[in-house]
């Protein structure tokens, strides 16, 4: 072995195949963290229009002392946007050396062994990347929005969801996102190496209630407003 | 060495073979037995390190022992070109070992020692092997264990921390260490992995799917082999100062045995024509608990541990015949032929009396199962004695392995075994320093006939190929090495061409028979015959009929085998007929070897020499030799060079186990 | 039994390949896979047929020779079960049965079933080892190995290196084969100076033989035939990172 100080870190561990997992699990995580919040953040809609809407401006406002008015938010984005590149650069990369790694397929299609959700992660990425670009879209700028971008939290998020393919479209993402996060998490836990053969079972159960809870937690809110609960 | 003494007289085979000069190890020093070992050591002669890349040895073989030597003199630095047929010599045929190996740690404080190993296992031989290499064996199996925990080997162990053993195959002492079921898996993955740290460093060369097919000598000299490259077909010369040969044993001489698929005599026999004298082929091993036959379509059998026989009850219906189910036999009906015949064992008589019982009971028309062969081994009684969880614990993997082959339920009905061939004592000749009759050929491993006289105890292959490779082999081929390097072979020498010549002949003429039987009918027809007579219990008849019929199946087999292809490409079919072709030759002297033993040893038993109770019936006064045969040429006589048993330390006594 | 088979036939490693369709009358349940292969393989002979090339040798499990995705199955329907233990009473009368090698750009294949798996030799000659010479072993018992740490190596050495985990994996990747080896001598402590060069070697040696990259989908887990645990992937990991934060690269 040669211990060595030349080539740096990033370098070292984006070079292998356990490298980019590891940068895909450290972003996941991050986005784990953020998805958690904003489901709290969410679920604030149930207290009320004043309730929600002064929770959005106080995202605004966190730290405005030091950072200045949505500094810190932007500081926020500048991470996920970030991690999102990283993460989504890795999954190719991985993808694009599964398809070097096997050019010539098999027949007889591939019997289903591992888990579902592993198998769907590259194609729920996608689902997930394509309604975030929606959901930015709509609720963050406005663009797509029945009400344009000025309007309280609140009102926009009831009048887009009013939209019954947009509560679908909503719910499909927060279901693969679900499902992403079921294994993605589990997978993280591999990837760092704290996952044995006695805590693998524990794990996995672990993961999939998370990814329930943040399923659930994300749904209630369109479907309360299509059952009229929020309105 | 092929000067004539006297003619053979009539007991000895009726003029089928010649007797010749008798032979002697000639490398065992003088000393007191327990200090050879150490004085060899010391009389070897070194090389030194800077002249050792300079020189080259070929290994044939990377199981135990072959891998261990080659990896061992790479570590040592001089350049080892190492060849196998599998593709990888991770799987070489040592890997199916599942039982142990022994070792004199007295690790339990059981009153083991060198010395009891050394003992039980000359015993064990039935007094047919040679003191100086049993001792030695008992002397370095204390090496082996060290070298593989170091390696990483990881042998089971108990709380503390410590190595576990257990007991084995009649031994009062418990000295057998083991992997699980798996020991000879993790024993050749340590030698494997050793091997592969020694390719990366470069000392050693590896050529997986590469068979060798013929011996090069030159000068009276091995130095080099000629090599088929089972990839492309190409035929291939590799020249060296040494060749060690670590290709296994010949059990596949009868088709079906538990040896793998192309576990094959080729190397060995190949060397044997060119010189080497090939010692006691008559004895063979056979393990009484394998799966049996199920139908004409078998290819191999599956050797299920002998500790089942530890809570097992073997026993057949008492009427002739009788074609129930199991279960619907009633107790008084069947007969627990083992307890019977041998109340003091019972069940866990060795394995050739066991074996050759449920032969017998077979023959009786006692058997049960497709064609009558197979006995029941029972677990009914340990089941409710013990209750199944514990049966579960000590038997379950073995268990499902019977049920994943069987479809049947050992928990519910009881197993079906049979006896197989397992293992062969006989091998090359060599002395002391594992050298062949021929310079610079070294033989080790199962290939040899060195240290297990006429019967193998279990647990004593896994050592003695260790001990060969490790620790005998990289001594005792330095010594020769000494005079290295040798006066370069060119490719063009006559005996070089001559030998890539013979080869090309051979394939050519096996592909163009081009009749109507495949391979494997020739070669099940071969096993079937000298199973019948050359099996658990041979005759003097038996062996005659299978002497006549032999070459005449050889003869079948050149004109009438059916190869498809050519021999330019991959071509599987090509690689059995060869392999068959040299069994086909070995069957005879394998015949011929046990016509003129007129005694029954270990696994030789001649049903004209057993006891009124039909126990085996040794002669020390007439056979305590090794029977060393010179190949005599084509369709001429095999020569018989007798090396006398020299019994100092332990005294030859009958076996008994009523 | 009538079974139907329709096994990819490939003439050499550039020939072009198909599958091609064989149908067998006389299949007994109590037949091995393989004794089926071989009963085709006699009838083949005797037509002048080019018999089926697949790779066998011990037939009980533990070579890891054998080696045929069946059914779109690496070794098969039944559950931690090499192909040569696998018996035709899984399958039924008048079944069709797709045979195909090993898929994988490191194991191109030499001809029909039989594919080139010396990739696996070379990951493990790049650490899959402890560095001790012959002769230089301490005695057995100077160090004591925990019985829990003993038995979980032997889990993940039982690895037969038969290439069903590249074969069944959707990333083409040998992590659980890497892996096996690194856990099983990560855990004894004979394995322990080279540990971190060890994962970090094997990592790159697979990656350098265009493996796929793991993404813990864990299809290798389920045709193991030896059962070897993820959890032994996580130990890799584990070591790779621990090692590539210490500032470990490989040679």
């Amino acid at each position: 072995m040669v211990i060595s100080p030349q080539r740096n870190i990033v370098s070292r561990t984006w070079g292998t195949s356990v490298g980019k997992k590891s940068v895909m699990a450290v972003t996941g995580g991050i986005f784990l963290l953020y998805v958690i919040a904003h489901m709290i953040g969410n679920l604030k809609i149930f207290f009320g229009i004043e309730t929600f809407d002064a929770y959005s401006q106080h995202l605004r406002e966190i730290g405005e002392a030091i950072f200045g008015y949505e500094g810190v938010l932007w500081l926020i984005r500048l991470v996920l946007v970030t991690a999102v590149v990283l993460h989504m650069w890795a999954a190719f990369s991985l993808w694009a050396r599964a398809k070097k790694a096997r050019p010539i397929g098999y027949q007889h299609r591939q019997s289903w062994q591992g888990s579902y959700a592993a198998r769907t992660m590259r194609w729920g990425g996608v689902i997930i990347a394509l309604f975030v670009i929606w959901h930015i879209l709509d609720l963050t700028t406005g663009t797509v929005n029945p009400l344009g971008g000025d309007e309280s939290a609140y009102l926009k998020l009831v009048a887009s969801f009013d939209r019954w393919y947009v509560a679908l479209f909503y719910i499909v993402a927060v279901v693969a996102l679900g499902f992403h996060i079921a294994h993605g998490l589990w997978s993280a836990i591999q990837t760092f190496g704290a996952n044995s053969a006695l805590k693998q079972h524990a794990l996995k159960t672990f993961s999939y209630v998370v990814a329930a809870a943040i399923t659930i937690g994300f749904a209630i809110v369109p479907l309360s407003v299509m059952t009229g609960l929020v309105r | 060495m092929s000067e004539l003494q006297q003619e053979p007289t009539a007991t000895q085979g009726e003029g089928r073979y010649v007797v010749g000069d008798p032979i002697a190890d000639t490398r065992a020093p003088d000393s007191p037995i327990g200090d050879r070992w150490a004085d060899r050591k010391f009389s070897a002669r070194l090389v030194n390190p800077a002249n050792r890349r300079k020189m080259s040895v070929i290994v044939v073989g990377t199981g135990l022992a072959g891998g261990a030597a080659a990896a061992t003199l790479g570590e040592a630095g001089y350049h080892v070109k190492s060849f196998c047929f599998q593709d990888s010599p991770r799987r070489a045929h040592s890997i199916a070992a599942q039982g142990g190996i022994n070792a004199a740690k007295n690790y339990r404080y059981d009153g083991d020692s060198v010395h009891r190993l050394f003992y039980d296992t000359v015993k064990g031989g039935d007094f047919r092997s040679r003191e100086s290499n049993v001792h030695r064996l008992a002397e370095v199996s204390l090496n082996i264990i060290d070298q593989c925990v170091a390696q990483g080997v990881p042998f089971a162990r108990e709380y503390s921390g410590l190595l576990d053993t257990r007991s084995f195959g009649g031994t009062q002492v418990s000295r057998t260490f083991y992997a699980r079921g798996q020991t000879g898996q993790q024993l050749l993955l340590g030698a494997y992995q050793a091997l592969e740290r020694q390719i990366a460093a470069g000392t050693v060369e590896m050529h997986p799917r590469t068979e060798m097919l013929d011996l090069i000598v030159v000068d009276g000299k091995a130095r080099g082999i000629v090599t088929r490259n089972l990839f492309n077909g190409q035929i291939e010369t590799h020249l060296a100062d040494a060749v060690i040969l670590c290709s296994g044993g010949y059990g596949n001489v009868y088709y079906l045995s538990t040896n793998a698929k192309g576990s094959n005599v080729t190397a060995a026999w190949r060397a044997h024509k060119r010189g080497a004298l090939f010692a006691n082929p008559c004895y063979t091993q056979i393990h009484p608990t394998c799966i049996p036959v199920s139908g004409e379509y078998q290819s191999k059998l599956t050797l299920m541990s002998e500790s089942l026989r530890n809570d097992g009850r073997v026993w057949v219906p008492k009427e002739r015949g009788d074609d129930r189910p199991p279960n619907d036999i009633p107790e008084d009906e069947r007969d627990y032929y083992l307890e019977r015949q041998y109340p003091a064992f019972g069940n866990l008589v060795p394995r050739d009396i066991a074996s050759r019982a449920a032969k017998n009971m077979c023959d009786a028309e006692h058997g049960v199962g497709p064609g009558g062969l197979g006995v029941y081994l029972d677990f009914s009684d340990a089941i409710e004695r013990l209750g199944r969880p514990a049966v579960e614990a000590k038997y379950g993997n073995l268990f499902e392995m019977y049920q994943r082959i069987t479809g049947d339920d050992p928990y519910e009905v009881p197993m079906r075994i049979y006896p197989a061939i397992h293992y062969t004592m006989g091998g090359l000749w060599v002395d002391y320093d594992l050298r062949s009759t021929i310079p610079g050929l070294f033989v080790g491993g199962e290939a040899n006939f060195s240290d297990h006289g006429a019967n193998r105890l279990g647990a004593s292959a896994l050592m003695q190929g260790l001990s060969d490779g490790y620790f005998v082999l990289p001594t005792t081929v330095a010594d020769y090495l000494a005079d290295a390097p040798f006066e370069a072979v060119p490719d063009d020498h006559p005996d070089v061409v001559e030998a890539v010549e013979a080869t090309r002949e051979r394939i050519d003429k096996l592909l163009s028979a081009n009749g109507h039987r495949t391979v494997d009918s020739f070669h099940r027809e071969l096993g079937q015959l000298v199973w019948d007579q050359c099996g658990m219990a041979r005759s003097k008849e038996g062996l005659e009929k299978a002497l006549d019929r032999i070459p005449s199946l050889r003869e079948e087999f050149w004109r009438d085998v059916k190869i498809v292809g050519t021999g330019d490409g991959f071509n599987q079919s090509l690689e059995k007929a060869g392999r068959v072709a040299d069994f086909m030759e070995l069957a005879e002297l394998m015949c011929m070897d046990a016509l003129h033993r007129e005694e029954s040893c270990g696994g030789h038993f001649r049903v004209e020499h057993q006891t009124e109770d039909g126990e085996a019936q040794r002669d020390d006064e007439n056979f305590s030799y090794v029977a060393a045969w010179e190949y005599g040429g084509d369709n001429q006589r095999p020569v018989l060079h007798k090396e006398d048993l020299d019994f100092s330390y332990v005294h030859p006594s009958q076996r008994s186990y009523k | 039994m009538k079974l139907t088979l329709r096994i990819w036939r490939q003439a050499s490693p550039d020939a072009k390949g198909k599958m091609k369709k064989y149908v067998l009358d006389d299949v007994e349940p109590d037949m091995s896979f393989l004794e089926m292969l071989d009963v085709l393989n006699e009838k083949l002979v005797l037509d002048d047929e080019d018999p089926v090339s697949f790779d066998h040798d011990c037939r009980e499990g533990i070579c890891g020779s054998c080696a045929m995705v069946i059914n779109g199955t690496a070794h098969g329907p039944q559950k931690n079960t090499t192909t040569c233990q696998l018996h035709m009473r899984h399958f039924a009368d008048g079944d069709t049965i797709d045979i195909e090698p090993w898929r994988a750009k490191a194991f191109p294949v030499i001809k029909d079933l039989v594919t080139d798996r010396s990739a696996f030799d070379e990951i493990i000659k790049a650490g899959g080892y402890i560095s001790v010479n012959t002769g230089s072993a301490p005695e057995a018992h100077a160090i004591p190995v925990d019985k829990v740490s003993a038995d979980d190596a032997f889990d993940a050495a039982t690895c037969i290196g038969c290439g069903a985990c590249v074969a069944a994996c959707p990333n083409g990747s040998s992590m659980l084969f890497t892996s096996a080896k690194v856990t099983h001598l990560g855990l004894l402590p004979q394995g322990q100076p080279e540990r971190a060069t060890r994962a970090i070697n094997m990592l790159a040696k697979q990656d350098e033989l265009d493996f796929g990259g793991c993404t813990n989908v864990g299809a290798c887990h389920e045709v193991c035939p030896k059962g070897i645990p993820l959890a032994s992937i996580a130990q890799l990991n584990h070591d790779v990172l621990g090692a590539t934060l210490a500032g470990a690269r490989s040679d």
